[in-house]
């Protein structure tokens, strides 16, 4: 069974959203994700400054085997897009929910976080998919 | 039956297998209505020795006339070696290199023809292989436009000196990708593109802008001070170059301050035959900050599990199998057979032996074009230096020149009136290395008779009086 | 060891160049000088550039070397579902390269051309025939290619008619990912109708999807998962009641040739995979032809050039004869040697060798289902006849045993056969698309099972043996990750690093 932290928000489109409380965000992908995945070899990373709408594709991650869309869960700039995941993209395999993030949002519009999936719900959908 | 190694017995027993009576009970859940009834158009088989008979005829049939059109299209030498070891049942009959451990031969010469295409292009990254070099360059367009992050404009720079076939067919693949194709005018006196006429044509932004070198007419464009241009105004770079004359041309990779962006083009002069167009190969080249808007295959060195070195199929998350909707282009095939004949071209010329066709070829073609130049009325049409081609002007109309000229089996180049009517009558020329000084010879004679009639009877002597 | 490896400088094959340079080799250098032969040095190579140095033998012996290390049809069984690897005959290779047809330029005048136009225009009517649709264009130089083509018609087609609100083409979602990717290069919208749970494609949902914006549906039939769709005609009509047109993909023609013709099932417009169904050679990944035939209505558009016949003569049609053509695909009109090899296996056939080309691809496919059925494999779709190909799901396999497909796959390999198409299409988990073609022999078949039967012995008891495989190649399993985090794609000298 994958690892789902209880603090964090979720999309049925397995990425996390983490609150920083601040205005801010940060996104990445779940472990569940990196596992299908498999072995990434490539990020391509939003630019910073980009201004993203709810459900926008900013992001690619690639294994060798698939590439899969990120769809930023909520509104907002990015601020900063993790510059790890340049030379080592296996960091989202390693750890997803820590060094693997992916990028920082400045929120258009914070109350978008609470239309997001809890723990819980996340691990529902996991189970109705598999 | 030929191709078809099944005996009764085979049969037999393979539908008991099964367990149907016939073969055409496999085919039982094809409503019966749709079954074809005839096949009224195709003819009755023949064997082995009959068809060869019709294709010995008809190869004949169409001579082996002395030709003089080169247009994108060149005959060189290729040394025996090639073709022999090209069509290897081994390489001939391989399917595309996916199990890369059965397929080491074909993606290690992959490998190669990569490592050869940067060397020649001195860009950083080649891929495996296009279809050929006119859809090479539309791949090329849609690359740059995706690429370039600083312009947002889809509007790409298309010299009117580009091969016209190169013009139309980027035209047709690019049409529906929202790419406006901006036309610019050469230079009537020299044939090239001046940056005057780039400043006018380009009016705002532009994500790219093509470079032929040579261009259509053999002419050579001052790389340099266009793609600086070019790259002052955020765009990006495509140079389409022959890859002979890469052995003595710049490359594009050295083109100006930082280079041209992408290279690309035909590799026909490296190993395949003329073959009425085709099966031949583009090739794709770039810097490698653009390698993952790349598309087509490309192989890349690895490790096995020994930790030994193989190559394998890389970055295949760009293409269509993976990214389906999403790929870098629809593109699935390369020319996997024609790379395999350019890299042993290659490898048995070597650099050294490219830059001899390459100089071969260019003395050739300027010792043709002077010859011609000795009949009165045939005039170099622009005065810029030139490689391997040249453009004339001619005293009569040029599709009556090359119908005569044909009829004495003779194919006296490639009439520049259809895309060009302003330049009409006019002629474009390519000697390459395989003519000989009688080849050449022989076209003056057959020229000068030619022309000689035509003006007579176009002007008839005047009475002085 | 790379063909580099084996340069030293100064070596030299001066056999294959002109020996002697027209202009004193001082003068030709890159770099030079001097531009007596009227090339600027500034437009000049500065260095030269970094190629191999080797002799004639050395290569000779080093591609001949690297050739030993493929597997190919003239070697090895080669049961890749969906891309039809059956022999490729001698014939067509020594008769397509006969000098007239090799020296002949693209830009020849038709006076000079009369044989290969004969070949060409004799092809289009073959294939015209045997696929019962009104016209064909020789044109596109490969599948995708073709189906670009077959899409960039439809949509010309639409547009002729002012009915440009119709962006949307239906592609199955076990289609081949050209389909979706060409579909989008012709500037449409895609949307995936979902396959029903017997292999035809969902008919109910292809319902809902159909309306105003509908451009078409791309097809294959039979389809990518190895049947033939009952409802063909009941989606022909769905597509055609919402104003849409329906695309041929005609990767596996194969299965059909002769015995159904795809202009009898509806289709508008299709494309033909040479190098599948009329045996032209796969070269390692190319070249491959994907002419295009269309319905009358389509005609008009098709792709450039096209050859006619006047009487006793042919000629061509380019852009300025035919207005409303969708264009030029290539600088010289497609891979003419493809097309002449085709031409050539076309006419050893006849009629009667295309149909039994469908009768024992069938009889192959459906035996090989059968005895592996038999021999424990699970199919994916064990209802169904199989076309020339189907699918044998290994997920029990993968279950119980903790190997995948590919270790599967890779085990063939050291066992002499190359693997079947693995992980397509998508829909099916642990999925090998097998596909064993007309021109195999029972034995080679009988084996293959075998060897099947050994590998599922092993993964039982020594599943290490698979996942290690391959153990007798020339190298072992290849670290594909490693190649796409540390790109190496090129040779470089050592002095540049």
């Amino acid at each position: 069974m994958s690892n789902i932290p209880a603090d964090l928000k979720y999309t049925d489109s397995h990425e996390w959203i983490k609150d920083n409380g601040d205005g801010t965000a940060t996104i990445g992908i779940t472990d569940h994700a990196q596992e299908a995945l498999g072995d990434l070899v490539f990020v391509e990373l939003p630019e910073a400054g980009r201004q993203l709408a709810a459900k926008d594709a900013c992001a690619v991650v690639e294994s060798v085997k698939a590439a899969s869309d990120i769809y930023s869960p909520v509104g907002g700039e990015v601020v900063e897009v993790n510059p790890l995941l340049e030379d080592a993209p296996e960091t989202i395999n390693s750890d997803p929910y820590g060094d693997g993030w992916i990028f920082r949002l400045k929120l258009a519009d914070a109350s978008e976080l609470a239309g997001q999936l809890d723990a819980a719900a996340y691990e529902a959908t996991l189970a109705a998919e598999a | 039956m030929p191709f078809i190694p099944h005996t009764e017995d085979d049969v037999a027993a393979m539908l008991a297998t099964i367990g149907v009576d016939r073969i055409d009970d496999l085919f039982d859940e094809i409503p019966p209505e749709l079954r074809a009834k005839d096949l009224d158009g195709v003819p009755a088989g023949v064997s082995e020795m009959d068809i060869s008979r019709v294709m010995q005829a008809r190869a004949r049939e169409d001579g082996q006339p002395l030709c003089f059109i080169g247009a994108g299209a060149y005959e060189h030498h290729i040394p025996a070696a090639v073709w022999q070891i090209t069509t290897r049942g081994e390489f001939y009959s391989a399917y595309t290199p996916y199990q890369a451990e059965a397929s080491q031969g074909t993606l290690q010469v992959l490998y190669e023809f990569q490592s050869m295409m940067t060397a020649l292009t001195g860009l950083d990254v080649s891929n495996a292989s296009l279809y050929d070099g006119a859809s090479a360059l539309a791949e090329a367009v849609l690359m740059a436009v995706r690429a370039n992050r600083k312009v947002k404009s889809p509007r790409v720079l298309l010299p009117r000196n580009l091969h016209p076939a190169y013009r139309r067919t980027v035209r047709s693949i690019v049409r529906h990708q929202g790419i406006e194709l901006v036309e610019v005018p050469f230079d009537r006196a020299g044939g090239h593109t001046t940056v005057e006429q780039l400043e006018a044509a380009a009016g705002g932004e532009f994500a790219a802008l093509v470079i032929p070198q040579p261009n259509f007419f053999g002419v050579l464009e001052e790389v340099d001070e266009l793609t600086d241009w070019a790259h002052a105004r955020n765009a990006l770079v495509i140079g389409v170059v022959n890859p002979v004359a890469l052995a003595l041309l710049s490359p594009p990779g050295d083109w100006g301050t930082a280079g041209a962006d992408i290279a690309c083009g035909e590799g026909q002069p490296l190993g395949m035959p003329l073959a009425s167009g085709g099966p031949y190969l583009g090739f794709l080249c770039c810097k490698h900050a653009f390698v993952r808007q790349l598309p087509g295959r490309i192989a890349g060195k690895t490790l096995d599990a020994d930790g030994q070195e193989g190559f394998t199929l890389t970055l295949q998350a760009r293409e269509q199998h993976i990214r389906r909707s999403k790929a870098t282009s629809n593109i699935c095939t390369n020319q996997g057979l024609l790379v395999t004949a350019a890299t042993i071209h290659m490898a048995l010329l070597g650099a050294e032996g490219l830059e001899r066709v390459a100089a071969a070829c260019h003395a050739n073609s300027r010792k043709l074009s002077d010859r011609l130049c000795e009949i009165p009325g045939v005039e170099p049409l622009f005065d810029r230096p030139v490689f391997h081609e040249r453009a004339l002007r001619l005293p009569a109309p040029t599709a009556d020149v090359l119908r005569s000229l044909a009829a004495h089996n003779i194919l006296g180049g490639f009439d520049l009136g259809p895309d060009y009517p302003e330049l009409e009558p006019a002629l474009l020329v390519c000697a390459t290395e395989v003519r000989t000084d009688d080849d050449l010879d022989a076209y003056h004679d057959k020229l000068a008779r030619v022309i000689a009639t035509r003006t007579q009877a176009r002007c008839p002597v005047e009475p002085k009086f | 060891m790379l063909i580099h490896d084996l340069s030293r400088p100064g070596r030299r094959a001066t056999a294959q160049a002109p020996l002697q340079a027209p202009i004193p080799e001082s003068t030709q250098a890159p770099g030079a000088r001097s531009d007596a032969d009227g090339l600027p040095a500034a437009l000049r190579r500065k260095r030269r550039a970094a190629l191999p140095e080797v002799s004639e033998l050395q290569a000779v012996r080093h591609y001949t070397r690297l050739s030993q290390k493929n597997f190919s049809i003239d070697t090895h069984f080669y049961p890749l579902g969906s891309c039809t690897m059956k022999y490729n005959p001698r014939a067509c290779n020594s008769l397509a390269s006969l000098p007239g047809f090799l020296a002949r330029h693209p830009a020849a005048p038709e006076s000079h051309s009369q044989g290969i136009m004969a070949c060409l225009f004799e092809l289009q009517e073959m294939l015209k025939a045997v696929t019962g649709m009104h016209g064909v264009s020789l044109a596109p130089a490969a599948g995708a290619q073709g189906e670009l083509a077959g899409v960039m018609m439809i949509r010309a087609y639409h547009d002729a008619r002012g009915d440009t609100d119709r962006r949307e083409i239906l592609v199955p979602d076990a289609a081949h990912g050209t389909n979706p990717a060409s579909a989008i290069m012709a500037g449409f919208d895609v949307r995936e109708i979902p396959t029903g749970a017997d292999g035809d494609v969902d008919i109910d949902a292809l319902r809902r999807a159909v309306g105003p914006q509908t451009a078409g549906i791309m097809l294959t039939n039979p389809s990518t998962v190895g049947v033939f769709d009952r409802n063909i005609q009941a989606i022909a009509h769905t597509v055609h009641d919402a104003g849409g047109l329906l695309y041929y993909d005609g990767a596996n023609l194969n299965a059909i040739l002769g015995k159904v013709r795809p202009g009898d099932m509806g289709f508008d417009v299709i494309h033909m995979n040479l190098h599948k169904t009329f045996s032209t050679p796969h070269g390692g990944g190319g070249p491959g032809a994907g002419p295009v035939g269309v319905s009358k209505r389509l005609e008009p558009y098709l792709p450039v050039p096209l050859v006619v016949r006047d009487g006793d003569e042919y000629h061509w049609q380019a852009e300025g004869d035919r207005p409303d053509s969708i264009g030029r695909l290539t600088a010289f009109g497609g891979n003419m040697g493809i097309l002449l090899r085709a031409y050539i296996y076309a006419r050893m056939l006849g009629a009667e060798g295309m149909r039994r080309v469908a009768d024992y691809s069938a009889l192959n496919a459906n035996y090989l289902m059968a005895r592996l059925r038999t021999a424990g494999f699970q199919l994916a779709y064990p209802e169904r006849r199989a076309s020339h190909e189907f699918i044998v799901t290994l997920k029990h396999e993968a279950k119980n045993f903790g190997v995948n497909t590919m270790d599967f796959a890779k085990r063939l390999l050291d066992y002499g056969y190359h693997a079947p198409t693995t992980y397509f299409p998508l829909l099916v988990p642990e999925c090998l698309l097998i596909e064993p073609t007309e021109t195999e022999d029972k034995e080679s078949l009988d084996g293959f099972v075998d060897a099947m039967t050994t590998i599922r012995a092993e993964a039982e008891q020594q599943p290490q043996l698979l996942k290690e495989a391959p153990h007798r190649l020339p190298v072992r399993r290849l670290d594909d990750v490693r190649a796409a985090r540390h790109l190496d794609l090129a040779w470089r000298p050592a002095e540049s690093g």
